[in-house]
């Protein structure tokens, strides 16, 4: 009998190998191992068997049976594997044609411009506050000391919509609205973002255009000085154009302020050595600033013997253009879809 | 103010290049536009015409053989004046002139040319200064002149010149004077006294002439009489320091006018004696009153104009220009002298309206009285040396102004506080010497006496920039304040409505909100002013706009021309207005969009009214308005508005916005906007995000169609669905709207996909066909719509 088992498993082994496909191995699976396969059949005729040879044989089929499961499991992995691959093959595409768009959007780079420089600023703790753009005559001229035919007024050729109101000029009328707003006690740190208008237009002059006003008062004790203000715009011009420019302070004139310093940067373009941009100079003036007025501070509140502080100016389109490398200042107010769309990702 | 540097070294002994001396001012905050010098030129040589013949081949140049000194040279010149004997400045080969101009050897038709005889003009001097012999040809030198010497030198025109930008405050820097104390402050250099020397003879003035000033407008006149003066031509010197300082020599008598006003400060003015009686009137014109002025031209006045007077009429602005009918001509032999001080607001008001002068800008900026004695006294000076006069004994004086220096205190730590320095008092009263003003430690104070020159000083923050000036503002050392910590705030809403508008696919523009006054008005059906500038730059942008949408409308418009036909684009700003006595402005986010947009992942489409519907909703459900707003027709229609697609947008019952699509009359295309009043919208209150508890039980979605008239709106069905579904139904959308085959031509069929949920229990079947049941009942009873099976 052990004969007849061992050519059943030659046989079975051989045909297993040779099969071609999960069908045809599963044939072969119930033909050696199925109920009324061959192998089964084999047990059936134990009967005739001494008591002793019948465990032999037994065990003997088991064993053959185990090994012909286990290579039949084998090939059906492989048959199954083999499967797999062809689905995946016949899945596989051209991965280098064009993807299912989202439309992007974009942000206007003045703004990006004005949240960098808001987002500065209030991590050193100042407020970002807003004021009108329709703004009084008495808060964007007369609260800043410059009273009714003042010379300096002329620098500001200004839209007014009747005797009162105008288009403001500045955004240092907000200073003036945060100190009555604060009532002359509270300590102000804050900046004001935002349109500003002037009576001219030309090739480097908008009539609407962007500025970013900065003041801070506080008691005299905490002594906000001159040097506090230089080294509060080194760290914003630096921030805004790079860690390597470089600051002049000018003294100046501005009637809100005294001292007053304009505020020159070294040449964005050619790093001070001299170019078109900065008429051969090395420097650009960028920012208007000094050390707060007693009569502003009178004026709107705040005891001079008491508190003191700084305030600072500057226009924001040059250094978004700057920022940008944006060629032309009309760009930015034209809003031409193919220049808007360039503002589509992180900075 | 152009500064001549010679003329300043009268006063001044100052050894530096004019280069360095524009910068060093400049760091005391005395900017300019321009350093350099009078005439921008080198290699230039006095030389002698020997030869003058006519150019073989052309009929104007001449070739002249020109003696230099050192050579003869052979040069071609086209100056009809170029003629034999005449000393004549030559541009040596080499030589670069004004306009970045280099002199080369070479040959002009066919002959040999080895330079360049000079005319004025091409040496950089301004055609306004030139006489007409200058203008129409080379400069002709006397005879006196040296062959091969420099004629810069021999023409005294060796000079420099600077250019200031000076701030408004700083009044006493448009003189010679002021610019000297300004110079020898920085230098720690003496300033030089002022020749007032002069003789006087005949009969005190003030007993034949009178002065009657009428107006607290003048607050110091002075009339001093000078006789038998000779016009001529002006001394070398004074015409070129007048060219240099950009004003135009005219005769001795006039020049002198303007060489003492440069000289310090003070704008004079000569009456011809014989034409004006004896008596001057300082008073406000009349309204309607006429004058002609020197220019020849009428002006008719008004009470804002300070006039000077006889008893018969006006003869002259104050401050700002002169009469014709008193004017010094060149018969003129007596001369009334004027030195005054105007208001300078009335001035400034006048000179806008007529010309602004170099007269009109002092008074503007204000003017130190002592100067405006000074001015009289060196008038009579030059005069008497250059013009022959003979000055008449005695002044006519009406003076109500302080003349004594200004008293202002400061203490050494007021200085260092505001500085941020650590200056002694010997320091600060160096920069006080220095100044010229008188400064002195008195009781823990430092006392200054400040003079009357320096209009812009008053008080002690006067001098602290004083002293932060001199002492050097680059000497002050940058830090960070110091003070008690806080967080910084900002307005977030703003920022987050402009990103979620740019996931959205938008791009943001920046306009102006300055429109035409016709577009002003439109897209909106509210009523208010417009809001007109009083002095636009163009009509095209006279007015304030109310709603942003015709600002977004030019931007399409703009891009469109470009042949860009996808505009997707929002931008948050302001509209402005005044209703009843109220001017306000309000917050806007505006949309508009028009040609294809993307729907998600690569599904383009034709923009259409419910894609900025879609928009509207998704920035008002981010903004935390979710279940508090709908879309409600137009109470009162907009003209510009397709009537059949627009809508307004209400939030808890009150019209915030607008989405429409833009009527044909304004477009062909299909244009669609949307406007938000943000100001209005985020005063509204929104729900808190708070957590919700996760149901356990499953949802179920079950989906019904409904066939109505096409007039009947998909609201009304979803209002009946959701009364009658009660609480279970916890979302309702509209997933289909058909026409078409299988519905009558004048009908549509609304598919939606209702959820329901248990909060408490799974729901069955027969829980929710009870609910369906009742749906479909409500629905076909209450309104016009039957089931679609």
């Amino acid at each position: 009998m052990k004969e007849q088992i061992e050519a059943i498993k030659q046989k079975s082994i051989s045909e297993i190998s040779n099969a071609k496909d999960l069908k045809e191995l599963n044939d072969l699976r119930v033909q050696y191992l199925g109920k009324k396969g061959e192998l089964t059949s084999v047990l059936r005729g134990m009967g005739a068997l001494s008591p002793e040879e019948r465990p032999v044989i037994g065990s003997l089929v088991n064993e053959v049976k185990d090994e012909l499961e286990s290579i039949i499991s084998q090939k059906e992995e492989s048959f199954k594997a083999e499967e797999l691959n062809k689905k995946l093959e016949s899945e596989t595409i051209d991965i280098t044609l064009p993807s299912k768009k989202i439309k992007r959007g974009s942000k206007h780079p003045l703004n990006r411009t004005i949240e960098e420089i808001e987002d500065l600023f209030v991590s050193m703790g100042y407020d970002v506050v807003e004021g009108p753009e329709l703004e009084t005559d008495e808060f964007c001229f007369e609260r800043l000391n410059l009273p009714q035919g003042h010379p300096a007024r002329d620098m500001q050729d200004s839209f007014y919509i009747t005797d009162s109101y105008l288009l403001r000029t500045q955004t240092s009328a907000v200073q003036a609205r945060e100190m009555l707003r604060k009532g002359g006690k509270d300590p102000i740190r804050m900046i004001c973002v935002g349109k500003t208008y002037r009576r001219e237009d030309d090739a480097t002059h908008s009539h609407q255009f962007n500025q970013v006003e900065g003041l801070v008062i506080d008691k005299k004790e905490n002594n906000v000085s001159l040097a506090d203000l230089k080294g509060t715009l080194e760290v914003f011009m630096k921030k805004m154009l790079g860690e390597n420019t470089e600051l002049r302070f000018r003294p100046s004139y501005f009637p809100f302020t005294e001292p007053s310093y304009e505020v020159d940067v070294s040449c964005f373009n050619c790093g001070g050595k001299g170019c078109s941009l900065c008429k051969k100079t090395g420097w650009i003036e960028l920012l208007g600033s000094g050390i707060v007025h007693p009569n502003v501070l009178k004026m709107n509140g705040y005891d001079p013997e008491l508190y003191g502080g700084f305030a600072f100016g500057t226009g924001i389109d040059r250094l978004a253009m700057f920022k940008y490398g944006i060629t032309d200042m009309r760009y930015l107010y034209t809003n031409d879809v193919r220049f808007l769309g360039q503002f589509d990702r992180m900075d | 103010m152009k500064l001549s540097t010679n003329f300043l070294k009268d006063y001044v002994d100052i050894d530096v290049d004019v280069k360095t001396l524009a910068e060093d001012m400049t760091r005391v905050g005395n900017e300019y536009d321009f350093a350099g010098h009078l005439i921008e030129a080198t290699n230039l040589v006095i030389g002698e015409i020997k030869e003058c013949e006519e150019h073989p081949d052309s009929d104007h140049l001449h070739v002249c053989q020109v003696d230099v000194g050192k050579e003869v040279l052979q040069i071609v010149c086209g100056a009809p004046n170029a003629r034999k004997g005449i000393k004549v400045i030559v541009a040596l080969p080499g030589a670069q002139l004004p306009g970045d101009f280099t002199i080369k050897r070479g040959t002009i038709r066919g002959v040999e040319s080895n330079g360049m005889m000079c005319s004025l003009a091409e040496l950089g001097i301004e055609s306004k200064f030139l006489t007409q012999a200058d203008k129409e040809g080379i400069h002709e030198l006397p005879d006196n002149a040296t062959i091969g010497a420099d004629p810069i030198k021999f023409m005294k025109m060796d000079d420099g010149v600077i250019d200031f930008e000076l701030t408004a405050n700083r009044g006493d820097l448009l003189s010679i004077l002021g610019m000297a104390y300004e110079v020898g402050a920085i230098y720690n250099k003496p300033v030089k006294t002022i020749d007032l020397s002069h003789s006087e003879t005949g009969y005190n003035i003030s007993h034949s002439f009178k002065i009657d000033i009428q107006t607290d407008n003048c607050s110091l006149f002075l009339a001093k009489k000078v006789e038998n003066v000779t016009i001529k031509e002006s001394p070398t010197f004074i015409k070129n320091r007048l060219i240099a300082s950009g004003i135009r020599p005219i005769n001795n008598v006039v020049d002198i006018s303007n060489y003492v006003m440069l000289e310090v400060g003070q704008p004079l003015h000569f009456y011809d004696a014989d034409r004006l009686g004896n008596k001057l009137i300082v008073r406000m014109a009349e309204n309607g009153e006429k004058l002609t002025t020197l220019d020849e031209v009428e002006r008719t006045l008004d009470e804002n104009d300070i006039v000077i007077a006889t008893e018969q009429s006006a003869i002259g602005l104050a401050g700002v220009m002169g009469g014709l009918t008193t004017e010094v001509e060149n018969y003129t032999k007596n001369i009334i002298i004027e030195s005054a001080i105007f208001d300078g607001v009335k001035v400034r008001k006048t000179s806008k309206k007529i010309v602004r002068s170099e007269a009109s800008n002092r008074f503007e900026k204000g003017l130190d009285p002592n100067r405006t004695y000074m001015a009289v006294e060196r008038a009579c000076h030059l005069l008497e040396k250059y013009a022959d006069a003979t000055i008449i004994s005695g002044i006519c004086v009406f003076d109500r102004t302080e003349k004594q220096d200004k008293e202002v205190f400061v203490t050494v730590d007021n200085i260092n506080d505001v500085l941020g320095t650590n200056l002694s008092e010997d320091d600060v009263i160096d920069v006080f010497k220095r100044l010229k003003f008188t400064g002195y430690a008195e009781d823990g104070d430092i006392r200054v006496l400040v003079p009357r020159r320096r209009l812009d000083i008053s008080i002690k923050e006067d001098l602290i920039e004083e002293v932060g000036r001199i002492y050097g503002v680059d000497n002050i050392k940058g830090k960070l304040p110091i003070l008690p910590i806080k967080a910084g705030s900002y307005d977030r809403t703003t920022r987050e409505i402009r990103n979620k508008m740019v996931s959205l696919g938008l791009n943001e523009t920046l306009t102006y909100v300055l429109v035409g006054e016709d577009e002003a008005n439109k897209y909106t059906n509210e009523t208010f002013s417009n809001l007109k500038l009083l002095d636009p730059l163009t009509e095209e942008r006279n007015t304030l706009r109310y709603s942003m949408i015709p600002s977004m409308v030019k931007t399409y418009e703009y891009n469109k021309s470009r042949n860009i036909k996808d505009v997707s684009i929002f931008e948050i700003g302001k509209g402005f207005f005044k209703k009843g006595e109220e001017y306000g402005e309000n917050s806007k986010l505006c949309v508009l969009m028009t040609g294809e947009y993307y729907l998600g992942f690569g599904n383009r489409q034709n923009v259409d009214f419910y894609i900025i519907k879609g928009i509207a909703e998704e920035i008002l459900d981010y903004l935390g308005y979710a279940n508090r707003y709908s879309f409600v027709h137009m109470m009162n229609p907009i003209n510009e508005f397709h009537p059949g697609q627009s809508a307004e947008i209400s939030v808890n019952n009150d019209i915030v916005g607008v989405v429409a699509k833009l009527h044909p009359s304004i477009t062909k295309d299909d244009v669609y906007v949307m406007e938000i009043n943000l100001d209005k919208l985020l005063s509204k209150r929104t729900g808190k995000m708070k957590f919700k508890e996760i149901s356990k039980f499953p949802a179920i979605k079950k989906d019904l169609a409904f066939v109505m008239n096409k007039k009947i709106e998909s609201k009304e069905i979803e209002t009946v669905i959701k009364k009658a579904a009660g609480s279970l139904l916890t979302d309702i959308e509209v997933f289909d709207v058909y026409t078409g085959e299988n519905v009558a031509e004048d009908e549509k069929s609304i598919a939606y996909s209702l959820t329901f949920m248990d909060a408490k229990k799974t729901l069955t079947e027969e829980e929710i066909s009870v609910v369906f049941d009742k749906i479909i009942e409500m629905v076909e009873s209450k309104c016009e719509a039957k089931l679609r099976r």
